[in-house]
């Protein structure tokens, strides 16, 4: 069960370096063509300061960041039994590599349906730069499946 | 970048979809490093197994990714105001992914035209993994 003595629960302010190394295999993993997520050269000649984040990298970012607090364990989040449910990424400021970026998670909703048989955990990412200005904001929903097998 | 002219395009018009190919089990891995998505039900069978299933899945986060390079493809990203997606149903391993949008709405936000778009991801089955929507802005530099 999901642990619902953390709904309404703020991470701990999480801070992360964009890193180009990164970048570069995340753009690998997606078959990326455009040099502009893999080239510093090619971003540059294309008017970008470094190597852009694609758009979902953002998302990764809650993953690369320090473990936030509470952790999946104390949450009650089971890797056997989890599934993503939904994602929404919305954008204010471009991310590159180099970006010195913080993390702030709340749980905002904790439910579940089916008479329990699955539970929803949603999770808002409000990611921000060294200026404290809002870079993304991330809806995540994460479901504990507690029927188990492929779906 | 596809050449699309985003002014032109009216309501229920599909824009140039984006096939991906095959995600093979080397895709995973390189996703599970490249994300930071080290969730082992993705690339370790195993475990998989262990959870009650019969190979690892795809992270949902992949396809999400191409939906991502599907919009980039004829967008610079700085257009992108927001996307999301709900996962509709588990994309399998070695599956072939094609990203498809269709413009659902025009509409006028912050000063700006914006077209708000249908979005999915289908594997070579049909089955539609990945369903959702993307606000994008109209002023191609």
């Amino acid at each position: 069960m999901i642990n619902r003595d953390y709904l309404g629960c703020k991470s701990e302010v999480r801070e992360i370096t964009v890193e180009q190394g990164q970048l570069k295999l995340f753009a690998k993993a997606i078959g990326e063509t455009n040099p502009i997520y893999f080239d510093e050269a090619a971003a540059k000649r294309a008017g970008h300061k470094d190597i852009v984040a694609p758009p979902t990298f953002g998302s990764c970012l809650k993953l690369l960041a320090p473990q936030e607090k509470p952790t999946y364990e104390e949450l009650g989040l089971d890797f056997k039994k989890l599934l993503h449910g939904e994602e929404k990424i919305e954008y204010f400021l471009p991310i590159h590599a180099g970006d010195k970026l913080t993390l702030v998670t709340e749980i905002s909703d904790i439910y579940d349906k089916k008479g329990g048989a699955l539970e929803f955990i949603v999770r808002v990412t409000d990611i921000r730069n060294e200026k404290e200005q809002l870079v993304q904001k991330i809806t995540g929903i994460g479901v504990m499946r507690h029927g188990g097998g492929n779906g | 970048m596809v050449d699309v002219n985003l002014d032109t395009l009216e309501v229920g018009d599909a824009l140039p979809s984006f096939d991906f190919g095959k995600i093979s089990r080397h895709t995973l891995a390189l996703y599970c490093g490249g994300s930071g998505d080290h969730n082992p039900i993705h690339v370790d069978i195993d475990f998989a197994k262990s959870a009650g299933y019969d190979d690892v899945f795809v992270h949902g986060m992949l396809p999400m990714a191409l939906l991502g390079r599907l919009l980039t493809q004829w967008t610079d990203q700085e257009n992108i105001k927001s996307f999301g997606v709900r996962f509709s149903a588990i994309t399998q391993v070695n599956d072939q992914v094609t990203a498809f949008a269709t413009v659902r709405e025009k509409i006028e936000e912050e000063g700006e035209q914006r077209l708000v778009l249908d979005i999915e991801t289908q594997t070579q089955n049909g089955v539609k993994t990945l369903k959702g929507e993307a606000v994008i802005a109209i002023h191609q530099k």
